[in-house]
């Protein structure tokens, strides 16, 4: 239970910062509604659903990864790191906590963007919501952990996207084929993972 | 509380210091000086458990001994002091968080200022409210980097009061050594 309210603590703290900046979730926004209405006049009419489908699944990645190079800001321009690391509590419990505040601007994201997707292109059937839904969670475990390395690195600009878009392709090709339990177990295996190295990704050498 | 033998950092080719040794008592009190870039910030880091030295032995206490100030206060801009202080309360599983927040903001002349951001804040009180986190969980060992920095004489003062008290291990990093040298057990001097 302490495990958990460390973690909703770490989530509250992520929320409530960009509730007062107002700079991650405006920007995903925009970004996302940009990309469906560029596709929409980009793409010839009477494209199959796999090609708008598919053109959804690469709008909702980079829309990713945008909130993601912003979710350490704070701790790298504040040297938070340093002072959340030094707190007796489980370092993993630093990654969930932002993975959970990255899911719920990801979400925030995505309910504007699907109904777009629906108005400019074709209607968006449960599997691909569910399909959507168990990405997220694949692409804020996975990312989360990318974006705390690249904080550490010197090229982060450079080294989130080249380290997060690679592991993000198996999440497109469920996403597009709609393999609910490839996702689901890209979801697992990736949150174990990340689980388990965070403590390695903070600790300095 | 803390010993090292043989302490050395590198970057790549850069040598930052080597063959330091440190030794302190429970209630000792090292006093680090040496111009800017000398090490003592790599040094106080490798102390805190946040940079591991390059080679040599070190033996340093649990995480949760430590209070750790850093050149910036480590804490978030966007957040108030009240705000701050209970998350890491929370993280440092402090009982009683609300009266502990209270009286360290009270002897730190922020109260009045509790609910304000500490992105309004001067670089003084930024400075005050960075001590009140480092204190908050009463740490058996202090690591401050040029804690004076930004101090108004009123903060200062509050920070020598601190210092005397000599119920703990205080590491001090500076490059003015006048206001703490007479409260030194023992001295490094970088070059």
């Amino acid at each position: 239970m302490t495990y958990l309210r460390d973690v909703g603590a770490l989530a509250r703290k992520d929320l409530l910062l960009e509730l007062r900046a107002k700079e991650t979730l405006p920007a995903m926004l925009l970004f996302v509604v940009a990309m469906l209405t560029i596709f929409h006049f980009a793409l010839p009419s009477g494209s199959s659903d796999a090609a708008t489908l598919g053109l959804l699944w690469s709008a909702l990645v980079l829309t990713a990864l945008l909130g993601l190079t912003r979710a350490f800001v704070a701790e790298r321009e504040q040297g938070m790191f340093d002072a959340l690391v030094l707190a007796p509590c489980d370092r993993s419990a630093i990654w969930l906590g932002k993975s959970l505040s990255v899911l719920a601007f990801l979400v925030c994201a995505e309910a504007v963007a699907l109904p777009a997707f629906a108005l400019f292109f074709s209607g968006v059937d449960a599997r691909t919501v569910a399909a959507v839904a168990l990405a997220d969670l694949g692409i804020c475990t996975v990312g989360t952990l990318f974006g705390a390395m690249a904080v550490a690195g010197r090229a982060r600009e450079l080294l989130l996207p080249l380290l997060f878009l690679p592991a993000a392709i198996p999440i497109v090709v469920g996403g597009v084929g709609g393999y609910l339990w490839f996702l689901a177990l890209y979801d697992v295996l990736f949150a174990v993972l990340a689980w388990a190295t965070f403590e390695y990704v903070v600790a300095e050498t | 509380m803390i010993r090292g033998h043989g302490l050395a950092k590198r970057y790549g080719d850069r040598r930052v210091f080597s063959g330091i040794d440190v030794e302190l008592a429970d209630d000792g009190f090292l006093l680090v000086t040496g111009p800017n870039g000398s090490g003592k910030t790599t040094l106080l880091r490798m102390l805190a458990g946040l940079a591991a030295p390059t080679t040599g032995e070190l033996e340093l206490p649990p995480r949760a001994s430590i209070g750790y100030l850093a050149h910036d206060p480590l804490v978030y801009r966007e957040l108030t002091p009240i705000e701050n202080l209970n998350l890491f309360a929370r993280l440092y599983r402090i009982p009683e968080r609300g009266e502990r927040v209270g009286m360290l903001l009270e002897r730190f002349g922020l109260w009045e200022a509790r609910h304000q951001r500490v992105s309004s804040f001067s670089r003084g009180m930024q400075q005050r409210l960075g001590l009140c986190r480092v204190l908050l969980h009463s740490p058996p060992l202090l690591l401050l980097d040029e804690p004076f920095n930004a101090l108004d004489a009123e903060g200062a003062g509050l920070l020598d009061a601190l210092l005397r008290e000599g119920s703990r291990a205080c590491v001090v990093a500076t490059h003015e050594p006048g206001r703490v040298a007479h409260l030194a057990t023992a001295r490094l001097a970088f070059a």
